[in-house]
């Protein structure tokens, strides 16, 4: 899979709180969600964020609750990728069974600057920052994660049979 | 190299001989949980698998506690997508408004997790039934849906931390200060993707309600689970609701551990985070003068009966200080109808607190007790990360029933041991 985008990027424990607060768990709709996304961070990330954008992030992304409307939302906000030093394991498991890309990459997450243009090749282990001129690589997702993601998530693996 | 409790419990449930740290395996699950927010979207979910029953009617649990009773039409309607699907699917263990209570507190008090089982909830505080010898963890709205249907789900088998405890605590100390401690020493990613395996000597001095206060907020250090030794104590209380017969898993002697933590629990003292987040642990040494507008006791972190009788107990014959809002929010109806048995209710609303009945509500910022710009609460929930109980400018600070009860006296951040000096 190849994702490539402009960068957005966050610093560490950006909890699901802020990526999608509470009060509006009352829906599950993506669009809806996605509305919301990050509104108690960043104000301006709903209106800025384009289709394909790159969100990078420091230490322990995603922690909190176990709202899968938290990858929902930034997946249905148009986030191509998120690249963290380190993610919380439930969000990490999420955005792997609902399909949002994510890869742990501390270098690049540190690196990488807001606004840059960041191409990334994840069957590869590659990450572009085009702007920056630098390249990173990361560990391939292990092969039962490569089935799920291939299968196009959890429940498609289940249904086609993939994973009894 | 042996197993730790965890890895033993993982391999029984993978028809393994033994797992390794790092290894992914697909586990069989003896109880899969879900509540009125993370449900729907894994009914949603479940409904794209094409099936027309769930793995096992028995082992499904659907609780509705977030925004029950109904803080709005778009609750109503979540709750509505859930009675319809535990109808449709015939579950038995489905939990509504009159039998309801907050789902960590309520699944063990019903009897539905014992020792050595596999347990997974779409909801963080899932982790709490380690205090039982279980394997529990939270997961997503996916996950759910697939588990309903196949009864199983992945996992990355974990490596672990050890705690070692010694010691007793202190008066008016309980379970809430041991975990604000730790979570304190180690941070809120101390122990990610790791279990934290309760055990030692110490284990002794701790209740089942300390027990399930430090499990539950094992997701705080970013940990998968919590997990504590399981001895008389837990057989009791495994027995006395109910549950099936346990299976006890002990670490291995030569178990792989990649860090041990020892807490005297002797020392421990009256601890609290400040916003906002969990490792801002402080003592009452570094905490100052801090005025508080609201006090929160319950949630499924400190609802327990054990925890409105420790408020009780500081708030009994006092009035709770002008100007300052206090809501008591008993766990389950169990715990409400044994608080106003023991006369907890009494002592709550003659000291100028509400009383209500059982909600996660403000805990997470759904309603029930939301702050306004620029207010501070003592709570003694688990989260206190921006915007969790309100407006994004209002701050939340955890603490346990006891010091939360001496705050509600006084009107600012206050410890136990000033207030029954
Ligand atoms: S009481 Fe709070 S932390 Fe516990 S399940 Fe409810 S919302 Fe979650």
């Amino acid at each position: 899979m190849k994702y490539s985008g402009n960068v957005i990027k966050y610093g560490d424990n950006v909890d699901t709180d802020v990526i999608i607060p509470a009060r509006y768990l009352n829906t599950s709709e993506p669009s809806e969600l996605a509305a919301h996304c990050m509104e108690d961070l960043d104000k301006t990330f709903t209106a800025r964020v384009k289709q394909g954008d790159i969100i990078t992030a420091g230490l322990n992304f995603g922690c909190g609750s176990s709202r899968e409307h938290a990858p929902i939302a930034i997946k249905a906000s148009g986030v191509s990728l998120v690249i963290a030093k380190s993610f919380a394991r439930i969000f990490y498991r999420n955005a792997i069974n609902i399909g949002l890309a994510i890869v742990e990459c501390p270098e690049a997450a540190e690196e990488i600057r807001e606004g840059d243009i960041v191409e990334a090749d994840l069957d590869n282990g590659i990450i572009r920052d085009l702007t920056a001129g630098k390249v990173y690589n990361t560990a391939p997702f292990p092969e039962f994660v490569q089935k799920i993601i291939g299968n196009g998530g959890l429940i498609a693996s289940i249904a086609n049979g993939a994973v009894k | 190299m042996g197993m730790t409790m965890t890895q033993k419990i993982l391999a029984a449930h993978a028809g393994a001989e033994s797992v390794r740290a790092g290894e992914l395996i697909l586990a069989s699950l003896d109880l899969v949980l879900g509540n009125d927010i993370t449900s729907p979207v894994a009914i949603r979910e479940f409904a794209k698998l094409g099936k027309d029953s769930v793995f096992d009617n028995n082992k499904v649990a659907m609780v509705m506690d977030h925004f029950v009773p109904n803080k709005d039409i778009k609750a109503a309607e979540q709750c509505k997508v859930c009675r319809g699907f535990c109808a449709d699917m015939d579950i038995t263990h489905f939990y509504d408004v009159g039998d309801m209570g907050i789902e960590h507190a309520l699944l063990p008090e019903k009897g539905l997790v014992t020792a050595g089982d596999a347990v997974i909830g779409a909801d963080s505080h899932t982790c709490t039934y380690g205090a039982l010898g279980a394997f529990s963890t939270g997961v997503g709205s996916t996950d759910m849906a697939c588990a309903m249907a196949i009864g199983k789900a992945w996992f990355k088998v974990p490596s672990a931390m050890r705690v070692e405890l010694t010691g007793a605590l202190r008066p008016y100390v309980s379970g809430k200060d041991v975990i604000l401690q730790i979570i304190g020493k180690i941070g809120v990613d101390g122990a990610l993707y790791r279990s934290m395996e309760f055990g030692g000597e110490g284990l002794s001095s701790l209740t089942m309600a300390d027990r399930f206060t430090i499990a539950n907020m094992a997701i705080e250090a970013g940990a998968k689970n919590g997990i504590f030794e399981v001895d008389e104590l837990t057989l009791g209380y495994i027995r006395g609701h109910g549950a099936d017969e346990p299976k006890v898993y002990a670490p291995d002697a030569d178990a792989d551990y990649d860090e041990v933590l020892h807490i005297d629990l002797s020392e421990t003292e009256p601890t609290v985070a400040f916003p906002h987040l969990p490792e801002n642990a402080r003592t009452f040494a570094d905490i100052g003068d801090v005025k508080i507008d609201q006090v929160v006791i319950g949630s499924c972190t400190n609802g327990r009966l054990e925890d409105l009788q420790a408020a009780a107990e500081i708030m009994r014959g006092r009035h709770v200080a002008k100007g300052v809002r206090v809501i008591v929010i008993p766990a389950t109806q169990r715990v409400y109808l044994e608080a106003m048995e023991l006369g907890l209710l009494k002592v709550f609303i003659e000291s100028g607190a509400v009383v209500s009945t059982p909600t996660c509500g403000p805990c997470l910022g759904g309603y029930m007790g939301i702050l306004a710009e620029g207010e501070r609460a003592v709570t003694t929930t688990n989260r206190n990360f921006v915007g969790r109980m309100g407006h994004p400018k209002s701050e939340v600070y955890l603490a346990s029933p006891a010091t939360a009860a001496a705050s509600a006296l006084t009107g600012r951040i206050t410890s136990p041991w000033e207030v029954m000096a």
